[in-house]
């Protein structure tokens, strides 16, 4: 494979297509609102109506919109100029039925389209950007070619071809790109540790295991675009020393893996991984690992561990992975959209990345906004980008008549972030600030009727579930810690629970040994500082014994036999 | 770590073992290993596969997978023991999995959940007496978009209600239970 073999590819792929073309969803979330079968209609009507020369289906990633799937999108030329890529003119249709889709196709021919028209000028997709979603909804994930003619794995040449692998850690640090899986660690020095330390093998590892309930950016870059992700991860390969990749996903995503394998397969058949990759000595492999349901495994040591088949418990750290990681080799390991932004970066250059966001927080951000709001789906805005513009703008507000009372953001990591405080820009340092964190990028609206120690026992009780039990703050603490939330919630409770609470809070998250039970207080803390007068209103007044409808007796005496 | 049985790699020794019974499905578990290699780093993977064959690790299963890829008996036990996705018991015939992310919760999963536990008298995670259907929690399946989320026999279905849940899950019920409680 050369670079005139990969243009080829693109030019021919480019050639096929026909001019009008439809683009159904095949993510999960519209595959779950019956997306399969309104893809089925439409290749079948297409065929039917004999359109097949005029009219392409394709079946690709994420729209965005997922509250309003199946989504269709048909991009058709403007009369007025034959050309290509000038003059399209794009439909959104949504929550499209079978029926709706015989009706699209019917549209070509002159028929009447029944299908739900969505606003493609509607605020939800105005104030996005495109840069890791650049793709997404647009190629076909089942489908290299459709990549490569978006300019794919061109990236993965360039580098190989006219940088040194310092030169490409050099590129990553000067566009100031951090770490999108939560702890914001400056992408480039990460390279830069990997690279420089001593090893007679390295790993990349790709974390793809996001745990964070109400969280599903990382799914649907895999689903929508997983070319991008490999092609990041060679490049990360090559700028390190490393020849193995891993791609540890949750098992919870069967889609993912298919599609994964799928493209490693690909890839691997046209020399894209693999052997000589673009003739060069450079050689990557990418192997899968699924999980199996474990939320600890998120954390890097971890991970590491269930990579290597044994129980995903984390280590102490340091060793960080970047000195001795799986198999006690050097292992570089980030986030899905980490990887998914260095093809983006190789292509259009640091600067331009660094352009984007603000001055500590370069780029672009993917979110999921769930919950509470009108649109949910997911949202991709320069980070700095006021709350807000992201819940009120984008999401449109609280439905029917409610009142949004807080976002919560970072999952069970994270913490709540009041109304009143909106205008804070979405930023790493900004909501750690706030108590919270930006996590993975979930964030899930909260109206009135969520009563928010509710909430705080909700994740408290994740936390206790998933806890792997090997460290005593995290497994005893949560378990604590829920059953006071569970007192005060049942209204059993008085003031010097709430101490106790806090006092407990503090002490589990300064004594865990991993990240989970770090953070596990974080709801808790960060509702109790905002939304204190909710757990107040909870509270009995008097002593616990007068609580509970005790008699007041004698102190049990203290020769009782042991 | 020392291997706890001695033969060298790669002899063939299923016949010999008791537990296979000559069960074909054995037979193709041995074929998910050979794929790894026979490495044991991927015993999650092969225990993926076992449960895909059997539908849950029973204790046979399990020594099957420790004596062929030459690791202990605790070890498979305490990875298969650890991750959610691993069940040591039988599944019933239909399984309805309710989501309980935080995207369904703030929409209400428990009434979803305590209505199909209330109408099928068993806990998240039990099975009725007949073998008929399984009640399981997950933790966000992730169309959060359609949220609240349940699953029934494999099946995503969005914006349920707990009426509808039930309308749905009727016929798998227990006899004398009709959800109307």
């Amino acid at each position: 494979m050369e670079l005139t073999d990969l243009l080829d590819i693109a030019a021919k792929e480019r050639q096929a297509r026909p001019p009008h073309l439809i683009r159904c969803c095949t993510a999960a979330g519209c595959l779950s609102a019956g997306s399969a079968a309104v893809l089925d209609r439409l290749r079948g009507a297409v065929h039917d109506e004999g359109l097949t020369e005029r009219v392409g289906v394709a079946a690709v990633g994420c729209m965005r919109l997922c509250c309003q799937g199946p989504l269709v999108r048909v991009d058709s030329p403007v009369a007025s100029s034959g050309t290509e890529g000038v003059g399209m003119k794009e439909e959104l249709y949504q929550r499209v039925t079978p029926d709706d889709a015989g009706s699209i196709v019917g549209g070509f021919n002159g028929g009447t389209v029944t299908a739900n028209k969505g606003d493609l000028n509607s605020a939800f997709f105005q104030l996005q950007s495109s840069v890791i979603l650049e793709n997404s909804g647009r190629v076909e994930p089942e489908r290299i070619e459709t990549y490569i003619a978006a300019e794919g794995y061109q990236s993965l040449h360039r580098v190989l071809r006219n940088f040194t692998p310092a030169q490409v850690v050099e590129e990553i640090t000067r566009s100031g790109l951090r770490g999108r899986g939560g702890a914001a660690y400056p992408t480039g020095v990460k390279w830069a540790t990997v690279a420089k330390n001593p090893g007679e093998k390295k790993y990349v590892v790709c974390n793809a295991d996001e745990g964070d309930p109400g969280a599903f950016m990382n799914r649907s870059v895999l689903e929508s675009d997983p070319h991008r992700v490999l092609e990041g991860m060679a490049i990360a390969g090559y700028a390190i020393g490393a020849n193995q990749g891993y791609i540890y996903v949750r098992g919870e995503y069967p889609l993912a893996v298919q599609r994964l394998h799928t493209a490693i397969a690909q890839a691997g058949r046209l020399g894209l991984l693999g052997s000589h990759i673009f003739s060069s000595p450079f050689d990557f492999r990418i192997d899968l690992r699924t999980g199996a349901g474990a939320f600890v495994c998120g954390e890097e040591t971890a991970l590491m561990a269930s990579i290597m088949g044994q129980r995903g418990t984390p280590t102490p750290r340091p060793p960080y992975p970047a000195e001795h990681g799986l198999w006690g080799m050097p292992t570089l390991l980030n986030n899905v959209e980490t990887y998914a932004n260095v093809p983006t970066i190789i292509r259009r250059g640091a600067d331009w990345f660094a352009s984007i966001g603000t001055e500590k927080n370069k780029g672009t951000k993917v979110f999921c906004l769930t919950g509470k709001v009108v649109n949910t789906g997911l949202v991709e805005v320069p980070l700095g980008t006021p709350l807000r513009k992201i819940v009120h703008d984008i999401g449109g507000g609280a439905p029917d008549g409610g009142t949004i009372k807080a976002v919560q953001t970072g999952g069970p990591s994270g913490g709540c972030i009041p109304a009143e405080l909106f205008d804070t820009p979405v930023e790493y340092d900004s909501l750690a600030r706030l108590g919270s964190i930006m996590g993975s990028g979930g964030m899930i609206v909260l109206d009135d009727k969520n009563n928010m120690v509710d909430v705080a026992r909700y994740f408290m009780q994740f936390c206790m579930d998933e806890s792997c039990g090997k460290c005593v703050p995290c497994r005893a603490g949560t378990v604590q810690l829920h059953r006071l939330l569970t007192r005060i919630l049942e209204g059993r409770a008085g003031a010097e629970d709430v101490q106790q609470l806090e006092a407990l809070c503090d002490m589990v998250k300064h004594t865990s040994l991993c990240g989970l039970g770090q953070a596990a207080p974080n709801p808790t803390l960060s509702t109790l500082r905002f939304f204190r007068h909710e757990y107040e209103a909870l509270l009995k007044p008097g002593s616990p014994a007068q609580r509970m409808g005790l008699p007041l007796v004698a102190p049990v005496s203290a020769n009782r036999p042991r | 770590m020392k291997a706890f049985v001695g033969e060298p790699r790669g002899r063939k020794k299923t016949a010999a073992l008791p537990i296979s019974n000559g069960d074909p499905r054995f037979e193709q578990l041995e074929i998910a290993m050979k794929r790894y290699q026979f490495r044991q780093d991927a015993l999650i993977e092969v225990l993926h596969a076992a449960q895909k064959l059997f539908g849950f690790l029973d204790a046979p299963t399990l020594h099957f997978v420790a004596h062929r890829l030459k690791l202990p008996p605790s070890r498979v036990h305490g990875v298969a023991t650890f991750y959610h996705l691993f069940t040591l018991t039988p599944r019933g015939r239909h399984t309805c999995v309710v989501c309980t992310g935080t995207a369904c919760y703030v929409k209400s999963a428990d009434a979803l959940l305590n209505a199909v536990s209330r109408a099928a008298g068993i806990e998240d995670g039990q099975t009725t007496a007949d073998g008929e259907l399984t009640l399981r929690t997950v933790r966000c399946l992730e169309p959060c978009g359609i949220a609240p989320v349940a699953v029934l026999d494999g099946i995503v279905k969005g914006r349920e209600t707990p009426e509808s849940l039930l309308e749905q899950v009727k016929g798998w019920l227990p006899r004398g239970t009709d959800g109307s409680a």
